[in-house]
């Protein structure tokens, strides 16, 4: 089949005018806007443009990608104002009668143009214990038992890619450097809600800190901008809830 | 002469460190000989990307192990359907541990946290793979434990999770770019890994006493392929390069079903599930060439079916150019809740509905079954017999060989759990014996000048437009069909472009994340690589597995049945790959089963 699915389909290429946000901490002070126009086919991903400026017009443009389909969760950024992954992003599925704007997730220190420093983010995530806490191990030495239903209650927040995506769309994020973000409270409803898990009590603690769940708005930003579907704002809520009822309410075993 | 520092020490401007172990690479191999060495032993984890990017995260399917919760099954089952899926090249000791270990591997994840799709009584849900069978071959059988069509994902991220509970030390964004061996009474002997720091540009130099390689594939070398951008080979390539072997390079896995044109992998756990490859005419092909199993034959038959249908006029869409992977009798249901991510990818990216149409597939490029030679203990050989004390590898970058020349779905998610927890538990083990091998003058040398001759380099070859000539070139003529002519083709445009490599120019000048000059070290690596796998593909004069000759249709026990070993054995420049690349064999171990007639 031809490279691409638009070829396949009898589209044909265009020229699209991107407008990138540059920024080489060793040569500027400030960023610069600055435009670049690239052949495209509509089924291209936004991913694509870039590659094609980087490798066809200016190397040194810099921005991170690893698997390009929206699996890996390098490539969080934020085209004509909404944070997206760029392998996920369609050009057809744009306004490209105007041009594309692209620019760094905001809210993260800004490295170099489209790369920022995960580092704040990582940190939130590790704080709120992300990781099984379980002391009593199966007697018959193989799984524990769980049942569909209580694995059902928390399958939307195990799909989390940690992008940042919706963390970095969160304006309590922008300007309160210390809240959790969205990204970490989906990891600890992951947990919560584990009926295998024994620590839910620490961790809602941890939630009902002055920087954790409370600071939520229920802007919507963060579940709208998740790659992955997850209903981020209501997994939010039902931390809220958990903290208020005093623990998960977690379907009955088999 | 030998040089003195302290752990932290910056001498020159390079940055010093010292571990006992130290794992280069934070996939689910690395972290998961971390999650071992870490809590015994002081554990470095060296990593081009933050752990939880690596590929391992895109593996979909499922976790093979014959914990038989939903249907009779049996490790030593497992162990006959991987050495006849790896078409008798597997060292059939090292299956047989991959299978029995398979069931611990797997119990290990579920108590580390990974939430397993479950069965009605609460236990790990199983379902079917291509050429995973019951009792030999009679059908197929419920073995891959899987979450979703994620399993991938969960590993990566459950191995994640446990490293920050354990509190690992990762180096993230530093590219390992050198194996240092120190010369020890006449014998080369690994003391550091040095690695590029992407965020300054600074060196740092690792000693250490255990070092293990888990790097991942370099399915790059390939236009059309499942795997990401960053699998370029560097942690194969840079033990190439210190003149280790590389055992069974010509054997690379094509998935049948990527999305046609693009290669994103649509999980074979389709097929477990019910999915139908069909051809224009809606024929299910599978049932002509694999009777009993159909289109849960194993990948590389599968794949071949697939060309032969396209090749013979049956492929469909405008170009004929492709087969159709039907899910639409499954339902939205099963679509939604057991392949949801499969189900959204042909959405997005081609804008079909498996629930309403059939997908257009063809063979992606996905997994490297040759690599770097280990025993059963993960250490690296450097011949046939001998190890190198204090080097391990496991995973992709890895060859045991538990995968032969074709490796079963579901076995390389369980690979690199088996193998990554022997790579850290043996190293810990010698860490704990053994000491500091010491450093020589300058080991950083080489990245040094690496590093600077091409962030300075000011030719006129864009690294782009050469590494799509590599990659089409390996589509066109080193794909699922091969030729002795159509291998020397490859061969003259790989030498062409290795001369045109040294004539390279990058742009970004500076020394903070410049990933210019990343990917023009990587293409370095991947010319090294495709060199090695084309020239041992045309040493080959037989078909098995993933390599199929057409001039040379059937295997060929009596001279063939045993592992190539390519060493680096002269200027690596040298026009002819004949002048720098020595070819040997290895005997395959064989124990319980004599090899048969692979039929399905």
């Amino acid at each position: 089949m031809a490279d691409n699915p638009s070829v396949e389909a009898g589209l044909s290429a265009f020229t699209v005018t991107l407008i990138i946000r540059r920024f080489d901490p060793e040569t500027m002070d400030e960023p610069v806007w600055k435009d670049y126009d690239v052949e495209l086919y509509p089924t291209d991903r936004v991913l694509d443009a870039l590659h094609k400026i980087k490798w066809e017009q200016d190397g040194s443009l810099t921005f991170r990608r690893s698997c390009a389909h929206g699996i890996c969760g390098s490539d969080a950024m934020r085209i004509n104002g909404r944070n997206r992954l760029a392998c996920k992003t369609l050009i057809k599925d744009l306004d490209i009668t105007q041009p594309i704007y692209v620019e760094a997730i905001k809210g993260l220190p800004l490295e170099k143009d489209l790369v920022v420093d995960m580092e704040p983010f990582f940190a939130s995530y590790r704080e709120i214990q992300p990781f099984l806490i379980a002391d009593a191990k199966p007697k018959d030495g193989k799984e524990r038992i769980q049942s569909v239903a209580q694995r059902e209650i928390f399958d939307d927040t195990t799909k989390c890619i940690l992008c940042a995506a919706c963390t970095s769309s969160c304006p309590v994020f922008w300007t309160d450097g210390q809240y959790f973000g969205p990204a970490a409270i989906v990891n600890a409803h992951r947990f919560i809600f584990d009926s295998r898990d024994e620590a839910a009590k620490v961790r809602l603690d941890i939630l009902n800190d002055k920087e954790g769940v409370w600071r939520c708005r229920t802007t919507f930003n963060c579940t709208e901008a998740c790659p992955r579907g997850i209903q981020v704002t209501q997994a939010i809520a039902e931390v809220k809830n958990a903290i208020l009822a005093g623990k998960p309410a977690i379907p009955a075993g088999v | 002469m030998s040089m003195e520092f302290q752990d932290g020490d910056v001498i020159d401007g390079v940055h010093y460190h010292q571990y006992d172990v130290v794992i280069v690479g934070a996939g689910g191999a690395g972290m998961r000989a971390a999650i071992e060495a870490a809590p015994k032993a002081r554990t470095a984890v060296i990593t081009k990307l933050y752990p939880t990017r690596s590929h391992t995260g895109a593996a979909q399917g499922g976790m093979a192990a014959a914990l038989a919760n939903v249907e009779e099954d049996s490790w030593e089952w497992h162990t006959f359907d991987t050495v006849k899926g790896g078409d008798y090249l597997v060292d059939q000791d090292a299956a047989e541990i991959l299978a029995k270990e398979a069931i611990d591997a797997v119990l290990d994840l579920e108590n580390m946290g990974l939430p397993f799709n479950r069965t009605p009584e609460g236990r790990i849900d199983q379902r079917r793979f291509g050429g995973h069978t019951r009792d030999h071959g009679k059908a197929p059988v419920r073995r891959a434990c899987y979450a979703a069509d994620r399993t991938g994902h969960m590993i990566l991220q459950t191995l994640f999770q446990n490293c920050v509970k354990l509190g690992v030390e990762f180096y993230n964004e530093y590219y390992a770019l050198d194996l240092v061996m120190t010369k020890v009474k006449g014998v080369d002997r690994p003391s550091a890994v040095v690695a590029y720091e992407l965020a300054t540009g600074e060196i740092h130099v690792f000693q250490a006493k255990s070092i293990v390689f888990a790097t991942g594939g370099f399915g790059k070398i390939y236009k059309t392929t499942s795997n990401a951008h960053t699998l370029t080979g560097d942690g194969v390539g840079i033990v190439w390069r210190k003149g280790l072997p590389l055992e069974d390079m010509e054997f690379f896995q094509f998935h049948p079903t990527g999305l046609a044109g693009l290669g994103i992998l649509l999980t074979e756990g389709a097929r477990g599930e019910g999915a139908i490859l069909r051809n224009a005419s809606g024929e299910r092909f599978m049932e002509r060439y694999a009777p009993t199993i159909k289109d849960l034959a194993p990948r590389d038959i599968v794949s071949r079916c697939m060309v032969q249908e396209v090749a013979e006029g049956r492929g469909a869409g405008p170009h004929k150019d492709y087969v159709l992977l039907d899910c639409t009798h499954l339902g939205a249901e099963v679509l939604e809740t057991k392949l949801p991510d499969i189900t959204e990818f042909a959405r997005t990216y081609l804008g079909v509905d498996p629930v309403y149409e059939p997908v257009p597939v063809m063979p992606t490029a996905h997994y490297a079954m040759g690599g770097i030679p280990t025993n059963v203990k993960a250490e690296v050989l450097r011949d046939n017999d001998t190890i190198v004390p204090g080097l391990y590898a496991a995973g992709e970058c890895a060859c045991v060989s538990v995968h032969g020349s074709n490796r079963l779905g579901t076995n390389s998610l369980l690979d690199i759990n088996v193998f990554g927890k022997r790579a850290g538990n043996n190293a810990v083990e010698y860490a704990e014996s053994a000491s500091f091998v010491p450093l020589p003058d300058d080991p950083a040398k080489g990245v040094r000048e690496l590093v600077e001759r091409l962030r300075t380099s000011d030719g006129s070859e864009r690294i782009g437009a050469l590494r799509k000539e590599l990659q089409d070139e390996m589509d066109r003529n080193a794909q699922v069909f091969r030729t002795d002519e159509s291998l020397a083709r490859v061969t003259e445009t790989i030498h062409s472009l290795r001369e045109r490599y040294q004539n390279i120019g990058i742009q970004d000048r500076g020394r903070r994340f410049n990933t210019d000059l990343l990917e023009a070290i990587e293409l370095g690596f991947l010319l090294d690589l495709a060199e090695v796998v084309v020239f041992s593909a045309r040493n080959r004069k037989e078909s098995r597995g993933g390599h199929m000759r057409d001039d040379y249709p059937d295997r060929d026990d009596a001279t063939y049945m045993k592992h190539t070993m390519a060493y680096l054995t002269g200027d690596p420049h040298s026009a002819d790959a004949a002048d720098h690349i020595t070819l040997d064999w290895k005997p395959v171990v064989v124990t319980n089963y004599q090899p048969m007639e692979r039929k399905y």
